[in-house]
């Protein structure tokens, strides 16, 4: 018998007790749905509060002396304007190739009392090949620290807030604005979190030291509105909130124009350029770009999946469907995929081929379902 | 007398004299989760054995139901159509998906007995 190649979060043998499906994810195995499934799941995160388990993702340190000198360095690789990110901020961006392609997206955080440290968080799937990259390129004066005894955990929906401040009612919490980021201690715990997440709803990702990250998982779990989130719901949660997944809408051969993530890329670095694929990234915002990622609702109740080619009224191939299924908030079957600049707009008729079959289909709006970030 | 009979891929067929009813099975239903969709064979379409017969539709995935046995679809169940979710509630019975015409009873003998069926489920944990 040969070992299984596959890694395990510090959450490992509390997702077994919990009774998940444990499936392989970008090297993991991880939680794919607990007893309730995949619909319940969803619906409770939506109504109260969801825990997940995100300790696959890549979490990193940058460290140099100024937050000028770091944020320098790290805009060589991103379009979003990192010097001008406050303390106790977060911004979300993409690290590029030289064709302005999207080799990962990732959350820049930035303590509040840091001057000359960011941190980063990666997806799982890509991280290996992120922190070469920086490592590759980065100035002497400026370190990567890859914080491996870190976990991660998210937890996400209406009541998350009233959650965390019961287990840090001197934390401040619920003042926190949306993608505000700042260490709390919960007790012995130092954590660092921020109020965001990838569900669509109000919540926050916690970041804590890997031993401590069992017991303070059972300490939320223990909370009357808190239940355990697998990556199915997480999958389909995102899907409603219209937000990208890497390796679906996201890939080196897209760029964060026609992705509809030009909000991410601040004017300065609009007019200024100095990242990867600048000049592909500029001509897309003048010009718009060839291809848009948009929404997609098909017209009865079968489901359209990733792979599904989208064709025009006219029978012609348009693009493909990055991601699809069935919207347990919506409803209904949703999807997001590519098509031409010229049917992409809400309400455009188009079909989706399942089976062999065209599925009657329309372009919708994103996100499915309206997000519940807090708002000041 | 009936008899239930069920394949490898987890398809079960209830046959009463001619006519078997075809469904998932309770282990099929459990590893799919919450069923959101079903796709289902008009009557009179005729299948071999191991024929795509329908498609059921998870929130995660589909999956093919293949015919279990060789016949001609006779009804398909509405009630699955319209509320695909009892085929988790019910799937032995309640969920079941279309009722064939058995073009060759002989057919059966292939199929594994309940018994068989949970021992092979066995092999599969």
């Amino acid at each position: 018998m040969s070992e299984s190649a596959t890694e395990r979060t510090p959450l490992y043998a509390l997702h077994v007790e919990l009774g998940a499906r444990i499936a392989p994810f970008a090297g993991y195995d991880m939680p794919i749905q607990y007893s309730s499934g995949i619909l319940a799941e969803h619906l409770h995160t939506r109504s109260l509060a969801g825990l997940f388990d995100v300790s696959h993702m890549g979490q990193a340190r940058l460290e140099g002396g100024s937050h000028a000198e770091v944020a320098e360095a790290l805009e060589r690789f991103c379009p979003a304007d990192i010097k001008s990110l406050a303390p106790g901020r977060q911004r979300y961006t993409q690290f590029l190739n030289a064709e302005g392609g999207v080799i990962d997206d990732l959350m820049v955080s930035r303590g509040p009392a840091a001057d000359g440290e960011l941190n980063l968080v990666v997806n799982a799937s890509r991280k290996a090949i992120d922190f070469t990259l920086l490592e590759s390129d980065l100035p002497a004066s400026v370190r990567l620290i890859r914080l491996e005894h870190m976990a991660l955990l998210a937890l996400q929906g209406p009541a998350a807030v009233a959650v965390l401040h019961r287990l840090a009612p001197e934390g401040g919490l619920a003042a926190m604005p949306f993608m505000a980021a700042r260490p709390v201690r919960f007790g012995e715990i130092a954590a660092f979190i921020s109020r965001s997440g990838y569900t669509g709803e109000d919540g926050f990702e916690i970041s804590l030291p890997a031993d401590q990250a069992e017991g303070f998982a059972r300490r939320l779990l223990a909370e009357p509105e808190v239940a355990p989130i697998g990556l199915g719901a997480r999958d389909s949660l995102r899907l409603e909130a219209g937000l990208c997944l890497y390796g679906h809408e996201l890939d080196e051969s897209i760029d964060p124009i026609e992705a509809g993530l030009s909000w991410s890329i601040q004017k300065r670095r609009r007019s200024e350029g100095g990242f990867p694929g600048a000049a592909r990234i500029q001509k897309a915002l003048a010009e718009g770009p060839a291809r848009r990622r948009v929404g997609l609702r098909p017209d009865g109740r079968a489901p359209a999946r990733e792979g599904a080619e989208i064709v025009d009224a006219a029978g012609a191939p348009i693009g493909r469907v990055t991601s699809g299924g069935f919207g347990p908030s919506v409803g209904a079957p949703i999807a997001m995929g590519y098509v031409d600049r010229a049917n992409a707009a809400p309400g455009a008729r188009l079909s989706l081929i399942v089976r062999a079959k065209p599925l009657a289909a329309r372009v919708a709006p994103l996100p499915f379902h309206p997000h519940a970030y807090r708002r000041d | 007398m009936t008899e239930t009979r069920f394949t490898k891929d987890h398809e079960y067929v209830r046959v009463d004299g001619a006519v078997g009813i075809v469904g998932i099975s309770d282990h099929a239903q459990k590893q799919l989760g919450d069923v959101v969709f079903v796709e289902l064979p008009a009557v009179g379409v005729k299948f071999a054995k191991g024929d795509s017969a329908a498609v059921v539709e998870s929130v995660k995935a589909a999956s093919d139901v293949f015919a279990p046995v060789s016949g001609e679809v006779v009804e398909a169940n509405g009630a699955v159509d319209a509320t695909p979710g009892l085929i988790n509630e019910d799937a032995m019975a309640g969920g079941w998906l279309f009722k064939l015409r058995l073009a060759n009873p002989g057919e059966l003998a292939s199929l594994m007995s309940l018994a068989d069926y949970e021992a092979f489920l066995k092999t599969l944990a």
